[in-house]
């Protein structure tokens, strides 16, 4: 394995992404030290996925900054901007759905392929056989297509084109909600694993409290746009929440209640 | 109440679904199944292929056409299922059988209101005047706990929610006055707090209707907290049936091992467990 630059935060100021009438999201600051898991918690139409898609570029930016945070005590000189080229190998997503995020008609081979020729890095059969094997697939799967792969496989050649980049940041938008329980644990556990190994940063985006207090160390809980609060994981954990919101989605976490608040 | 007696509204006995394979022969999605249903909560938990689906879609005759539905016996209120007539089954579908799926998007008729759509049901079962008609949708609407009838009755589809769609599903699905209720997935599209909230509704409608539900579901949590009874489902077979909140105390490896490897709050557990499948399981 290469020698990787080391880890590399986001910090996220004052966001606002704005579509004609429809403000997705509203003034949205967070930082995420090097290193470190963040998760974003929320409802359908809360924002979160829209805060991920407008780090990378895939959402505009109607007011704000995004920007890389250098580990303490390192010079290596300027960090990419947002939209670079750099940036964007530096900074990379892994999508919800497994069956939507590869193309059907391109082998996993090209898939890996192209954004290794898009950033010009060499030495690609190498790099293609290491991220299959990286991610437990295995050469074998190198000619195959989506369509003869299960979900937990696509999600692996998800998280496999993502790492094949070397970045230092992963946005996980819903990486795992597509999928069965036992696979999403096999999942979540080697997301964690290479998190471990190449010292990434993550931003993970679920609507599952307990996915995302099992994948991070601090998180913010959205509604309409907004943040609601930032908690650490063992807050939550141990219902030490102050809004009324919050509260309210770590009951429903637990389950149906016979009684419970809906029934009103 | 004058439906079918308690403890035998539906009976499955040895139910197996085949399909054609690629090499010429059938492949079993249901390999055996077997349960008898009265006015409960039934759960039927799997995982996507462990043929909990198709067991919902053969009691209603929704199998695809190349599918090949065997049983010991398959009965609804008495009445043989297996060897009834496509228009008897058309006649008990919706009418006294219904069905919710999983995603309003794509279950909903997209070209039509949702009041027309749920007048449309009612004509199927019912010789009701136009004026009735209506007037029995904005009931039903109301029953889901939809505040504004009047309103919704009129959107389309695409204007309404994943909350509300759903919402409007079961509307249709109750003003034929159904005694048994097939729900596969029924909120899995939704977000957790309005789930609760359907499910909320799903639960009064159970018990002041005295309808029987099977709830068929991927989520075990959700299922151990809302049904009275679950079958739990692998490869085709039911390999555990649990009481409600029985989830402790599941025996078969295959449900525990569903239960240790869901993420838990307030739980370290790095790197979490995962599900070893063992190849007798699907014997």
């Amino acid at each position: 394995m290469t020698a990787r630059p080391v880890a590399a935060g986001l910090a996220i100021d004052n966001l606002s992404v704005v579509y004609d009438e429809f403000t997705a999201v509203d003034n949205v600051s967070i930082r995420v030290e090097p290193g470190q898991s963040f998760g974003i918690v929320g409802e359908s139409g809360s924002g979160k996925s829209t805060i991920l898609r407008a780090v990378c570029g895939l959402a505009p930016r109607t007011a704000g900054a995004v920007s890389l945070v250098a580990p303490p005590g390192d010079r290596t000189g300027a960090l990419p901007a947002p939209g670079s080229r750099e940036f964007r190998r530096r900074v990379q997503m892994v999508f919800q759905d497994p069956y939507g995020s590869l193309h059907p008609r391109q082998t996993i081979d090209r898939t890996l392929a192209e954004p290794l020729a898009i950033h010009r890095m060499g030495d690609a059969e190498t790099r293609i056989e290491r991220a299959l094997d990286e991610v437990g697939l295995g050469k074998g799967f190198r000619f195959r297509y989506p369509h003869q792969l299960s979900g937990g496989q696509r999600q692996r050649v998800a998280i496999a084109r993502a790492l094949i980049l070397e970045p230092q940041i992963l946005l996980l938008d819903e990486p795992t909600s597509a999928l069965d329980a036992s696979v999403q644990a096999e999942v979540l556990n080697l997301l964690e694993e290479m998190r471990r190994r190449h010292g990434l940063t993550f931003v993970l985006v679920s609507h599952d409290l307990a996915v995302v207090t099992h994948m991070c160390e601090r998180l913010m809980v959205m509604q309409r746009g907004r943040r609601v609060e930032e908690l650490s994981a063992d807050d939550l954990a141990l219902s030490r929440v102050s809004d009324p919101y919050t509260q309210r989605l770590m009951v429903a976490s637990r389950g149906f209640r016979r009684g419970g608040p809906e029934a009103a | 109440m004058n439906g079918p007696s308690v403890a035998d509204m539906l009976v499955v006995d040895d139910l197996r679904v085949a399909f054609p394979n690629r090499e010429g022969g059938m492949t079993e999605a249901v390999r055996g199944v077997s349960f008898r249903l009265g006015r409960e909560r039934l759960g039927i938990v799997g995982e996507s292929g462990s043929g909990k689906s198709q067991t919902g879609r053969a009691i209603l005759g929704l199998t695809a056409p190349e599918g090949r539905v065997t049983a010991n016996r398959m009965e609804f209120d008495g009445i043989d299922l297996l060897h009834s007539s496509a228009r008897q089954r058309r006649a008990l579908r919706g009418g006294r059988i219904a069905m919710v799926l999983q995603d309003p998007k794509f279950s909903l008729n997209p070209v039509m209101s949702i009041g027309d759509q749920i007048v449309e049901t009612l004509d199927a079962h019912a010789r009701v005047s136009r004026r009735e008609a209506r007037d029995r949708a904005l009931e039903t609407l109301r029953q889901v706990q939809i505040d504004n009838p009047e309103r919704v009755f009129d959107l389309y589809p695409h204007e309404v929610s994943g909350g509300m769609g759903q919402r409007a599903m079961i509307a249709m699905m109750l003003i034929a006055d159904p005694d048994l209720l097939i729900a596969d997935e029924p909120t899995s599209a939704l977000d957790v707090t309005v789930q609760l909230q359907l499910l909320a509704i799903l639960d009064r409608l159970v018990t002041d209707r005295g309808m029987g539900l099977v709830f068929i579901s991927h989520d075990l949590r959700l299922v151990s907290t809302f049904c009275d009874r679950i079958l739990v489902m692998y490869a085709g077979k039911v390999v555990e049936e649990l009481s409600a909140g029985g989830l402790q105390d599941a025996q078969h490896p295959y449900t525990r091992g569903l239960v240790n490897c869901l993420p838990r709050l307030g739980e370290h557990r790095h790197p979490l467990p995962t599900l070893d499948r063992r190849p007798e399981w699907a014997l």
